[in-house]
């Protein structure tokens, strides 16, 4: 997927390509595999999916060989490991405004994330999840299909004033 | 005549003129101005004709309850039918008409329909509906058409942005009025994240106008100070122009913010849809006066008694020079107050109650004004214009006692609380009798997922109505214990007033108006009653009372009051119609948001869409995906391009982009035996590397998708479905692990994305996969329905040795991220064998010259797979399946139940798609008996001829006999019954 940016309310940037694997089972048995965060959270390079899906987030090259560790570690119990790199289109939403531009799109409330908080949802019509960076900003997934319309959504959304309750009147 | 004043208009800037237009009328009002109080103080009383009638009609109000005052608004591209005039703020150049006149405003010959009157009862649509048909076509509808209606519809395409935004907490209150204020502030200081909405572009509501002291301040000193207190409070959050439009359950408020209707200029989206969700809602939404039921109340100059203050305080615009106040309470003495100490006459004021006397009437006996008591108005005089009243006795019949000259009649009926946020998520109301009016019950309110109230009522809209029992209701309503001193004056009771004389004959009651915007008169209820429409609702149907763009804000308590008279019940056991959402009609830009043009919907594109695009694709849409439904080349017509690719895919070698097909993952050591479950045929016994075509049914036994599933290896598969099914049946496998076998190990993944897939197929298959090298495609290392990993032409690659189309056929998955770079491969691999893509018309001619069945064409949703001859795909030795029992059931194991045939036409032609064959005889209804259908239809340039598939009554034991299907407007086609393998019937090509 191509690169591209647009500045706005808020910056929009598509991400090159990123390693992704999905990874089912018992949390408890995957703990044998990664480190398990918190419910709602991405701690590290793996994010909280579901009671019983983890999704780790890598370079594209370490892939391979996550794999094979992860199915390794994993012999015995019931679990899936795919990957699911190419599957998928990332984009970083950033500056000030970075929340109520996701706001527009997200039934999420996004001023409650902290650092670190994960979150299945959807954006406008398609299923999406984000996370709050360390840094600030957000990380935002989707399915590789709906790339253009996810920008077309992000740019829209920020191409139009934010900052709804500044100034106050 | 109405006229701006001296001084006065605490919401205009006088000193900043806005140009605007009415009608082409070039006109003057100031910043701050609403159309209305704009029109008004021009002199332009006469705004509208009404619906049905075709009556002058003016401003009954000057807020959000305005049935009359509907204007055309804008230019095309930016156009808003049936704007209140009350709600529009004034902006340079706003363009503005009146609604439903012809040919002009001034003279309007519709208005023949008010002598029509006794023709055009309650109830006249459905009396006429019956009558001679003829008469129907010919003579009313073409009248109503031509009367009726309100504003145009736009016609040009909106340029302007609208979007949503999701918002959240704790408490949301609606209505920015000094209750709002109050709640809002006792609900920050408690440390609670508050949003506060508010229609109008200021705060504070009517309290300013109606005056009194808080806190020792004056009500405008107080809003001041209140609201720096309130951006004091990081947790408090505040939106003007912007409407609680619903309430919703589980804490859901829709609100509509009209982000620059009242300056187009600004940028940014016309109009914002807020939707909060919210721990608790507190509606401050104040009261709507209602009007009295006297005749003539329609007549411009008639108004509500705070309109007529309104204008003058907020906006210093007089109606007229002499104002008659006629009421049944005391609130309407702050009318004549206030039009007495701007120096406007008020000749009198005829009060309906025979005692009054509270401090405001004191006063307004201290100024001088001549109060008539017991009295009310007989009728009003005048056209286009109030030009005076007729007094009579309150108790009588409506003999005049007095004619007063005046321009101006301010009314009042009281007071109703505006309930309907309250009311959309079930909150109860009782009648106060006392009070005459419906209010919350506290102890009703609309119930939350936690068995808590989740909305309450603040001020006002709770049914508090001085200005020291709104603040105090105010306060309570978020919690709150102290709230601030008032000074106010005290004031003598209500007396329910709900026909103007109480003995008013019928002549009056037929031109004693309840609703305004939809004609509705005392005596259509009235009518109605006694036609047997005893039920509110029933009687709001029949009559239409409040179902106007206003929906009845000023007409429904008035009109169900006249409704429970006539019916000799009391008022609650009438009751209320229903309160709906949006309280306000909101735009249908608001509602789709973003949505429209490029973002409308989400467009799916496969990793090799872009050569699509650049290689002449003619689309077809496939779900959310844009497949090709052919590649045209250049002079080339559709049917051409897809003849041509089913031969070369036939001759030589085709390529079809299949990544839109279904791929589900299913691991566990249960996943066999869910499999069985899931599909018709065995697929546990499947071997590793190999692949079979399975049948999914519902539990109803019908097929719902299909595809081929490979064995991955021990405890893994691989589930093709068919385009459109692949987020469903994912969903409904899922289901099922969920809800029913749960303690089955099995876990799926949906990786439909992760894989480009590529067909190559034909003759020439094989040989170009040899020529990209890297892996053994021979028959012996991948035979017909095998699989298997590998390295083509260095990708990393799953080929699928499977035929959808009767050809040597293999299907190549790689990684999506390198599916543009394999297909580029390929083609160029291809050339030399003279390869050519096809689209989705060629790849559904070619499975059906095989008779390969197609999910959505074959099949409808009342389909099962025996329907269509696939018992070979359906597993005798498992003991169940999903859709086994429902097949088993009498009506699905039936042999006349309609078969599946191939169809080939005598003349060679096609069979339209979807035609029948015909039967003898005649049903029951007097239509021809049918005996079969097309299920699918296509020119095959392979035979070239038309070759179909078809249900057929008994088909499979009737081949060879010829069936007739009449074509639409004529003409019929004549098909022999025939196997539906048309090619190739014994495999040969694709098994090499």
């Amino acid at each position: 997927m191509s690169e591209r940016t647009f500045e706005g309310a808020a910056s929009i940037r598509q991400l090159p390509p990123r390693g992704m694997i999905t990874l089912r089972g018992d949390l408890g048995d995957l703990a044998a595999a990664v480190i398990v965060p918190e419910t709602g959270h991405i701690a590290g390079h793996v994010a909280w999916m579901s009671p019983d899906e983890l999704l780790v987030i890598c370079a594209q090259e370490e892939v391979g060989e996550r794999v094979t560790t992860y199915r390794d570690a994993l012999t015995g119990t019931h679990h899936l490991v795919q990957d699911v790199s190419a599957a998928r289109a990332t984009f970083e939403i950033s500056g000030p405004h970075a929340g109520e531009t996701l706001a527009k799109l997200c039934p999420v409330d996004v001023a409650a994330m902290a650092p670190g908080a994960f979150r299945r949802t959807r954006l406008a019509q398609v299923a999406c999840a984000f996370w709050v960076r360390e840094e600030g900003g957000f990380d935002l997934v989707c399915f590789a299909s709906v790339a253009d319309y996810a920008w077309g959504v992000l740019r829209n959304a920020a191409a139009h004033p934010v900052g709804h309750f500044e100034p106050r009147r | 005549m109405s006229t701006r004043l001296k001084t006065g208009g605490r919401l205009i800037d006088r000193a900043t003129p806005v140009n605007f237009s009415f009608n082409g009328k070039r006109l003057k009002g100031a910043q701050g101005d609403t159309l209305a109080s704009a029109l008004l103080a021009n002199d332009q009383m006469l705004m509208g004709r009404s619906f049905k009638y075709h009556r002058p009609r003016s401003v009954v109000t000057a807020d959000a309850s305005e049935p009359n005052a509907l204007f055309n608004l804008g230019r095309e591209g930016g156009f808003e039918p049936n704007a209140r005039g009350t709600m529009t703020e004034l902006y340079e150049g706003l363009r503005a008409e009146s609604q439903n006149h012809f040919p002009s405003l001034e003279f309007d010959v519709g208005a023949i329909n008010a002598k029509l009157a006794r023709f055009l009862p309650a109830g006249f649509y459905y009396k006429m509906f019956i009558h001679p048909r003829t008469f129907w076509k010919h003579i009313y509808e073409p009248f109503i058409r031509q009367s009726a209606g309100l504003g145009r519809a736009p016609k040009a395409r909106d340029d302007s942005t609208y979007e949503h935004f999701y918002a959240f907490c704790d408490v949301l209150i609606a209505g920015g009025g000094v209750a709002g204020l109050q709640a809002a502030k006792v609900a920050g200081e408690a440390g609670l994240s508050v949003i506060l909405f508010e229609q109008t572009g200021h705060w504070g509501g009517r309290a300013p106008v109606d005056g009194g002291k808080i806190d020792g301040l004056s009500v405008e000193a107080w809003i001041d100070r209140t609201l720096a207190e309130l951006d004091a409070m990081p947790n408090v959050r505040r939106r003007v122009r912007t409407l609680a439009a619903g309430v919703y359950d589980h804490g859901y408020v829709l609100g509509y913010e009209q982000v620059s209707d009242h300056d187009p200029t600004a940028g940014g989206p016309r109009h914002r849809l807020w939707r909060v969700r919210a721990g608790r809602i507190v509606t401050a939404t104040g009261a709507i006066e209602r009007p009295l039921s006297f005749a003539g109340n329609d007549v411009p100059g008639v108004v509500l008694a705070s309109a007529a203050r309104d204008y003058v305080v907020n906006w210093g615009v007089s109606l007229g020079d002499r104002t008659i106040v006629v009421t049944n309470n005391d609130d309407a003495y702050r009318t004549a107050l206030c039009l007495h100490e701007h120096g406007l006459a008020v000749p009198a004021i005829i009060d309906a109650r025979r005692e009054s006397g509270g401090a405001l009437a004191s006063r307004a006996e201290d100024a001088g004004i001549r109060v008539i008591k017991g009295s009310g108005i007989a009728k009003v005089v005048g056209g286009k214009r109030v030009t005076g009243v007729s007094i009579c006795a309150q108790a009588g019949e409506g003999a005049a006692l007095e004619e007063i000259p005046c321009d101006v009649v301010a009314m009042s009926g009281g007071w109703s609380p505006v309930v309907h946020l309250w009311s959309h998520c079930g909150g109860k109301l009782v009648w106060d009798a006392e009070k005459t009016m419906f209010k919350p019950v506290p102890s009703q309110a609309p119930i939350g997922a936690d068995g808590e109230p989740f909305v309450a009522t603040a001020g006002a809209a709770s049914g508090a109505l001085g200005l020291s029992d709104v603040l105090t209701d105010a306060t309570k309503a978020v919690g709150g214990s102290t709230a601030p001193g008032v000074e106010e004056l005290e004031e003598a009771p209500t007396e329910a007033v709900w026909m103007m004389p109480q003995g008013a004959g019928y002549k009056l009651r037929s031109k004693a108006w309840l609703d305004f915007q939809n004609d509705v008169k005392v005596s259509d209820v009235e009518l109605a009653a006694q036609e047997g429409f005893e039920s509110v609702e029933h009687a709001k149907r029949y009559t239409t009372l409040g179902m106007a763009t206003d929906q009845g804000k000023l007409s429904n308590i008035n009109g169900l009051a006249v409704l429970s008279n006539a019916l000799g019940a009391d008022i609650p056991q009438v009751g209320t119609t229903t309160f709906r959402p949006p309280y306000t009609p909101i735009s249908m830009g608001a509602i789709a948001g973003e949505a429209r043009d490029a973002l409308f919907q989400p467009l799916r594109k496969t990793a090799i869409h872009g050569w699509h695009e650049e290689n002449g694709a003619h689309w077809e849409p496939v779900g959310q995906w844009r497949r090709p439904y052919t590649f045209l080349r250049d002079g080339e017509s559709v049917e051409d391009a897809v003849s041509r690719e089913v031969k070369n895919t036939r001759q030589a070698l085709g390529m079809l982009d299949a990544s839109t097909l279904g791929k589900i993952i299913v691991k566990g050591p249960d996943a066999g035996k869910f499999l069985d479950m899931m599909y018709t045929n065995m697929m546990s016994t499947l071997k590793p590397e190999r692949c079979r075509y399975g049948l999914m049914c519902t539990e109803n036994g019908f097929l719902t998708d299909d595809g081929v599933v490979a064995r991955i290896d021990e405890d893994t598969w691989l589930c093709h479905t068919t385009t459109g099914g692949a987020d469903h049946i994912h969903a409904h496998m899922e289901e099922w692990l969920q809800t029913e076998w749960w303690d089955w190990k099995v876990f799926t993944a949906n990786v439909t994305e992760q894989y480009a897939q590529i067909a190559v197929v034909g003759p020439k298959a094989r040989a170009v996969l040899e020529k990209l090298g890297g892996m053994d495609v021979s028959a012996d290392a991948l035979p017909f329905m095998g699989w298997s990993d590998g390295d083509l032409g260095g990708f990393s690659v799953r080929a699928y040795r499977i035929s959808f189309s009767g050809e040597l056929s293999y299907e190549i998955a790689v990684a999506a991220s390198e599916g543009r770079a394999l297909w580029d491969a390929l083609l160029a691999a291809g050339e030399e064998f003279g390869v050519m893509p096809y689209g989705t018309e060629a790849l559904h001619i070619m499975r059906a010259e095989k008779g390969f069945i197609m999910i959505g064409d074959e099949t409808d949703g009342t389909v099962i797979p025996q329907d269509l001859g696939l018992h070979w795909a359906i597993s005798k030795k498992k003991a169940d399946y999903l859709g086994k029992r429902a097949q088993e059931r009498t009506f699905m194991a039936n042999a006349d139940r309609w078969q599946l045939v191939g169809l080939e036409t005598l003349d060679g032609s096609v069979i339209p798609d979807g035609a029948y064959a015909v039967a003898e005889g005649e049903n029951a209804n007097g239509q021809r008996n049918v005996q079969g259908r097309v299920t699918s239809t296509y020119m095959s340039p392979t035979l070239g001829k038309g070759i179909a598939m078809g249900l057929v009554h008994h088909g499979p034991d009737r081949m060879g006999e010829v069936l007739t299907f009449p074509r639409v407007g004529g003409g019929e086609v004549k098909a022999r019954i025939v196997s539906p393998v048309f090619y190739d019937p014994e495999g040969t090509k694709q098994n090499v």
